[in-house]
């Protein structure tokens, strides 16, 4: 299993989510440099957070332009996993790889903080460790992660179940109060229809060891670890 | 000539950046305010051959990247030897 980890300038998750897949993982892991034109026949690509070519313009927006990016539109297409982390969502968002956008938080701040997550889908390679509803605790740290999409692009992606998580209380219940940013139906991660493109504000490559006070993220890493294996086996 | 595009939040966006204007406006007296929006204004200094030919070079960037059709609309100037055309 060879996970493969995006770097723009501005990128600053990227060490973050290569400790996890390195040292606490033991999975294979590449580091995948913006300019470059070739996956490196990594089998799940993570975007991960940080501000990309600095968010000029708009978050994203000019991080899809990147000559790794279109190989990376390739390999969803053919199926291959790809997993945008915070920046990395606002990113595949704007890529069109994943449907809506996110924009500035609703508070106007900045928020980084610890919040729960009601898991929706555990069919998926991103969530097949987890189990059905579970409350996972993970931070999230942006200031623009409010997920909009127009009522018709919503309404489809409740009846596909493409939203994976939802903020929600420690119990589970998907309420205002447990919503950080102000997105729409607290969503806080969807995949696309196909179920191989995953993006997500939350941070689980910061919470994948007990002494940065949780473990709920390395169970995201462990799913895509191990529906690979189950590539390889069957 | 010159370009001065207009990016605004679509009506059904929340502007969270706008209602805190407005509520800023308020405090200061300014009660005749019913609604703040806040966008971009990028000005492009471009060479065409015609107007038309700026208008529709013009609205591909706004369409391929200066606006992000999900969440924003735009509308943009053309300015030619100083006369300004909507």
């Amino acid at each position: 299993m060879k996970f493969g980890v995006v770097v723009f300038p501005g990128t600053w998750s990227d060490r973050d989510c290569g400790w996890v897949i390195d040292q606490v993982l033991g999975a294979e892991l590449q580091y995948l440099w913006h300019k470059d034109a070739d996956l490196k026949g990594c089998d799940c690509i993570i975007v991960p957070g940080g501000f990309a070519y600095g968010d000029y313009l708009r978050t994203g927006a000019i991080a899809r332009f990147a000559p790794v990016m279109e190989k990376i539109g390739d390999f969803a297409d053919r199926g291959g996993l790809v997993w945008g982390i915070c920046n990395g969502f606002q990113v595949l968002c704007e890529a069109g790889l994943l449907p809506g956008a996110l924009i500035r938080n609703s508070s106007l701040e900045f928020r980084c903080q610890w919040t729960n997550l009601v898991v929706e889908r555990t069919d998926l390679p991103f969530t097949s460790q987890c189990t059905e509803r579970e409350v996972l605790n993970i931070p999230i740290s942006h200031g623009e992660g409010n997920y909009f999409a127009d009522p018709a692009t919503l309404s489809r992606l409740e009846q596909r179940g493409q939203v994976v998580f939802r903020y929600c209380d420690a119990t589970g219940r998907v309420t205002n109060g447990a919503n950080p940013n102000g997105s729409l139906h607290n969503i806080a991660g969807i995949v696309n229809a196909r179920g191989n493109v995953l993006g997500m504000m939350p941070h689980p490559e910061r919470c994948s060891e007990a002494e940065l006070g949780g473990t709920d993220g390395l169970k995201l890493f462990k799913s895509v670890a191990a529906s690979a294996m189950k590539v390889l086996v069957s | 000539m010159i370009a001065r595009v207009i990016v605004t939040p679509k009506p059904v966006v929340n502007d969270p950046q706008g209602i805190t204007v407005k509520q800023g406006l308020a405090t200061l007296g300014f009660r005749e305010i019913s609604d703040v929006r806040i966008g971009k204004y990028i000005e492009l200094n471009l060479e065409a051959s015609s107007e038309h030919e700026a208008r529709e070079r013009v609205e591909a960037m706004c369409k391929q990247l200066l606006a992000n059709h999900v969440i924003e609309d735009y509308r943009f100037d053309i300015e030619m030897d100083g006369h300004k055309r909507r």
